[in-house]
């Protein structure tokens, strides 16, 4: 490549930052222009390496991802650009260390707020090397038909308004980034087009400026004719000015500085650009678009003329055979993103996933509909909590008051239940909380807790069927099994089980309807009488005065078998019981309790002989 | 983010603070100053600062002012009750210097200093693209403009370092030999100091030289602030004053307050509350661009405001945004009637329907006194989901009862400024 092209169809760069949609949006550019090869070789992000997914065209290509710019070079010495989106902290650094890499030439900064001296540090670097910087403060460049760096030139369908996928002939370079994407539109509408766009950034002191740039449109054969767009502050268009005047400058060139109404605001304003400030007369954009109009430039009357300025400056190179328009052609298709088709309602795709109990899209998350913020101040609780997340429902005081007894009865019931011990033996095995909660959890079943569904299906079925207590327990026993709910291993009628009492005691006071726990107490009734112990022990009552609860809340019957067969019952077992386990298993982190071995003693071995297996 | 000028105060507390370290074989400017402004307690101050009635005082305005002494601004070898009666009169008071009035809020006062008027130095450091240039004189203390002649340039390239300079061959012939040494070790000194702390630009005119100490008599300086994160520990507690003469408005406060708490941009400066041409326009670039077009059309008497919003503002910002501008703007009528020009570039990644939602809100709360005023309204705008947004304008149009032109990136950007006001010529 000559000296004076910084891009061709072929350049490649290495981005610094994970930036994700200026990577795609550089590469869909790159489809349009129907380049061979995608512009970007690598990426570099110090916190992670490994390979970035990204479309090229329809089908997804990978870009590897390196920690270092260095390794990125080496791996791909291709590549002689860097777009540097590292922050106004570390650009400075990251761009220096870019420049020292021989095949590295040009660097663009994104990052504003970079301060003055270390710009001014890295431009002298560049020039000692022969190197280019773009920038800081800037969105970067575009060649027609080429390259862009990141951001530039706005979406693709901009890119495509634009002409920007095929080369004009018409080159130009600004201060500002914001306006390039306007630039490239009134020059695409007023000539044949873009053939490259440099917006140099707004800062005082630029990493390259209007003149070097315009320096090498001059020299560029491709570039028929050049417009600059400067701005009040600094003094750099009058290189501009000079080199007019001195004859280096051939080429027409249409100029315009913005920031003429500047004189307006006696105070001194600053402007958005850090060096958009007049200081002196000099400085004014008034003098620079006199200077340069006296120079030779065409400088319209204001900006309102640009594009015609533009188009009579291009006509006539046309007219006078000095510049041949370069054609316009259709721009390879790029796929539109199926995020922006949904957006714009031009594509349906069903869903995989439904869920009606939250919604955390929003500023906070809704519980079932319910503000979290509104559950926490109107005192909802974890029974309320429960009611909203398990059934959707809002609960009344004393539902959220049974939901809550429930869980402080069943939290614990000492270290000897198998599900507690497993907890415990797991814990002192030296495994994690997690691994030795879900230990104990395992543990639940059939025999361990998991009665509370069995009470409230079997009572709720015989209960709604109208079979009577008896009818229950006889046909029970004729399906030859065991009512669950039903006995206790110590506990009975003279000496009853505390919890059931209190259980029992909150649903009288409370429950507006206990239709199932009476039905279950006459059913125990009938068992006592078997044996005093086949009372209704602590499972069977929470299970039924769930169904209670359910009833008196207005749930169908068909509702609550529902709930009764997703779990739900067992569920609020193990939640409680999980506070207990989760208390076993600290307390034995806590004692640095062993491994637990069990002792020989307490094993009958008997196994069979050899023989006996043949 | 640019080069902003530092209260005098604080540049010469920065001095003192490091002088020792930049300077450790000079005698140490003690940096006894103090800053009044109207809530300074004088009695308070002068107990804690017993120098201040100990010996005789200058006292001036130290709000980025220039040409004090030209302007009477300075009270000179005065004591203590003389500067309070002084600051008395002026403090709180309006006062104007060339164009521009602005109301004296802060002084600083610190010891007069007798020294020899023939040593009175002028020092100065600006950067520029290639270095740092160090401008030093033998006739300081007076327009240096009117001496330059006499002032010498050294300039200090960005990669080299000043101890490979040679100082003191290139002072001025009027620094006597047997103080070139001295000149040129607080010259390296103060060039170190310049650049460790981020300045852009520092003038000490004059600088007097005692027998062994200098002493900073008069102070300019400017902070590059981006470099903030680099050495804004080292200069303290420090703030960037408004430019004298910029008072804002009630509404221009508001909306600094509002682009100062938002990631987003929002800037308003209203030029003339009569005005009949106001503008509400996206970008920086673009927002410069329109105001630069009304003034070069020669509308200037009839431009109401300078104003941008930018960086992906809120639906609310720009909502609050508008609605100061409509406030503003209908607050006196004008038998010829108002525009509004919503203009904009086309946007790189904003969603324009988006920021227009905001706009629209506080167009049509404002329906009735757009209506009253009898304001036109003119859209131009590309970018990101443009279609709809302009849609929504004309939509808007329907219903609003003041006629609004939409545009799109098939008009030139600035082309509605010339509809507007070439449409109004003749009314």
């Amino acid at each position: 490549m000559s000296n004076y092209k910084l891009f061709d169809k072929n350049t490649q760069a290495i981005i610094f930052g994970y930036q994700q949609r200026a990577i795609q949006r550089m590469l869909d550019f790159d489809y349009a222009c129907e380049r061979k090869n995608p512009s970007i070789v690598a990426i570099v992000d110090p916190t992670r390496d490994g390979y970035h997914k990204c479309f090229w065209g329809p089908e997804e290509i990978i870009l590897p991802i390196y920690t270092s710019i260095k390794e990125a070079a080496e791996k791909h010495p291709q590549a002689d650009v860097m777009v540097n989106f590292a922050s106004f902290r570390s650009a400075y650094p990251r761009t220096r260390e870019a420049l020292e890499i021989d095949s590295i030439r040009t660097v663009a900064i994104i990052a504003e707020g970079i301060p003055e001296r270390y710009t001014r540090e890295l431009a002298a670097i560049a020039r000692q090397k022969g190197k280019w910087i773009i920038g800081p403060a800037t969105v970067g460049a575009i060649k027609g038909g080429a390259f862009k760096i990141g951001n530039t030139g706005g979406m693709i369908d901009n890119i495509i308004a634009s002409r920007l996928h095929r080369p004009g002939s018409v080159a130009f370079v600004s201060k500002s980034g914001g306006l390039l994407n306007e630039l490239n539109n009134i020059v695409s509408r007023n000539s044949d087009g873009v053939y490259e766009g440099i917006a140099i950034g707004g800062d005082l002191y630029p990493g390259s400026t209007f003149i070097d740039h315009v320096m090498r449109f001059q020299q560029d054969p491709d570039a028929a004719m050049i417009v600059l767009l400067g701005e009040v502050g600094g003094r750099d268009e009058y290189d501009i000015v000079n080199a007019l005047k001195t004859g280096k400058i051939t080429k027409s060139l249409v100029a315009w500085c913005i920031g003429t109404c500047s004189k307006m605001f006696s105070a001194g304003v600053q402007f958005g650009h850090a060096g958009a400030k007049a200081r002196t007369d000099l400085e004014t954009a008034d003098a620079k678009n006199k200077a340069l109009k006296e120079a030779g430039a065409v400088v319209p009357d204001s900006f309102d003329d640009l594009g015609k300025k533009i188009k009579e400056t291009f006509d006539k190179l046309v007219k006078e055979g000095k510049v041949k328009p370069k054609p316009d052609r259709e721009p390879k298709k790029t796929p539109m993103d199926l995020s922006t088709a949904i957006t714009e309602g031009m594509v349906r795709i069903p869903t995989h996933f439904v869920s009606t109990i939250t919604d955390e899209r929003g500023d906070q998350p809704m519980y079932a509909g319910v503000p979290l913020t509104e559950v926490v101040e109107n005192g909802y609780g974890i029974g309320g909590v429960i009611g909203l997340l398990w059934f959707k429902k809002e609960l009344p005081k004393w539902g959220t008051g049974f939901i809550e007894l429930v869980l402080q009865i069943v939290a614990d019931h000492g270290p000897a239940v198998s599900g507690a011990h497993n907890a415990i033996i797991s814990a002192r095995a030296g495994k994690d909380l997690i691994s030795s909660l879900v230990s104990g959890l395992l543990t639940i079943g059939p025999r361990f807790g998991g009665a509370i569904d069995g009470a409230a299906y079997w009572f709720k079925k015989f209960h709604d069927e109208a079979k009577e207590p008896k009818e229950m327990v006889d046909d029970m026993k004729a399906m030859d099994i065991l009512i669950p709910g039903i006995g206790h291993r110590v506990k009975s009628v003279i000496n009853p089980d505390k919890r059931v009492e209190l259980l029992k005691k909150y649903a009288r006071e409370n429950f507006p309807k206990t239709d199932y726990l009476d039905y279950a107490l006459a059913v125990e009734k009938v068992t006592t009488a078997k044996r005093d112990n086949l009372i209704l022990n602590v499972d069977g009552c929470v299970g039924i005065l769930f169904v209670d609860m359910l009833n008196s809340l207005g749930f169908s019957k068909q509702e609550i078998s529902d709930i009764i067969e997703t779990g739900a019952l067992n569920g609020l077992f193990v939640l409680g019981r999980s506070i207990g386990f989760m208390g076993h298993i600290l307390d034995q982190k806590r004692l640095k309790e062993n491994l637990y071995r069990h002792p020989w003693n307490d094993i009958l071995y008997a196994s069979p002989k050899k023989e006996e297996i043949k | 983010m640019a080069q902003r000028g530092i209260r005098e105060f604080h540049g010469k507390k920065m001095m003192a603070n490091y002088w020792t370290e930049y300077l450790p074989n000079l005698a140490k400017y003690d940096g006894k100053i103090v800053l009044v402004d109207p809530k300074t307690d004088m009695n308070e101050l002068a107990k804690q600062n017993p120098w201040l009635k100990q010996e005789k005082l200058v006292v001036k305005p130290d709000q980025l002012i220039g040409k004090r002494g030209k302007n009477n601004l300075i009270l000179l070898n005065s004591t203590f009750d003389e500067a309070k009666k002084w600051l008395n009169k002026r403090m709180n008071k309006d006062v104007t210097i060339g164009k521009v009035t602005d109301k004296l809020t802060h002084f600083l006062i610190e010891p007069f200093i007798p020294h020899d008027k023939n040593k009175e130095y002028y020092v100065a450091i600006t950067s520029n693209r290639e270095g740092d240039a160090i401008y030093f004189s033998a006739h300081g203390g007076v327009d240096i403009e009117s001496v330059w002649d006499t002032v010498v340039t050294i300039q200090v390239p960005i990669l080299s370092s000043i101890n490979n300079i040679k100082i003191a061959e290139k002072l001025p012939k009027e620094v006597p030999e047997e103080e070139k040494a001295m000149v040129a070790e607080f010259i390296k000194g103060l060039f170190k100091f310049y650049v460790d702390f981020g300045y852009a630009y520092l003038e000490i005119n004059p600088i007097a030289m005692t027998k062994e100490a200098f002493i900073p008599l008069d102070t300019v300086a400017r902070l590059d602030d981006t470099a903030q994160f680099v050495c804004g520990n080292k200069w303290g507690n420090i703030e960037f004053p408004a430019p004298f003469g910029r008072r804002l408005t009630k509404e221009e406060k508001f909306v600094k307050d509002l682009d100062e708490k938002s990631g987003a941009s929002l800037k308003l400066t209203v030029i003339n509350p009569s005005g009949r041409v106001w503008t509400l326009v996206a970008g920086g670039g673009a927002s410069v661009v329109y105001t630069d077009t009304v003034f070069d059309l020669g509308f200037k008497d009839e431009l109401a405001n300078y104003g941008e919003y930018s960086g992906n503002p809120s639906t609310d910002e720009t909502y609050q945004y508008t609605k100061t501008i409509l406030d503003l703007m209908t607050r006196e009528k004008n038998p010829k009637g108002k525009i509004l020009i919503i203009g904009g570039g086309i946007a790189n990644f904003t969603d324009v329907a988006k920021t227009f939602t905001g706009i629209i809100k506080a167009l049509k709360e404002y329906k009735q006194q757009l209506i009253d005023n009898k304001v036109r309204i003119y859209v131009r705008r590309g970018g990101p989901n443009y279609q709809e947004g302009l849609k929504n304008m004309k939509d808007l149009g329907k219903i609003l009862g003041v006629p609004i032109e939409v545009f799109g990136p098939e008009a030139h950007m600035t082309s509605i400024v010339s509809m507007a006001l070439k449409g109004n010529a003749g009314a």
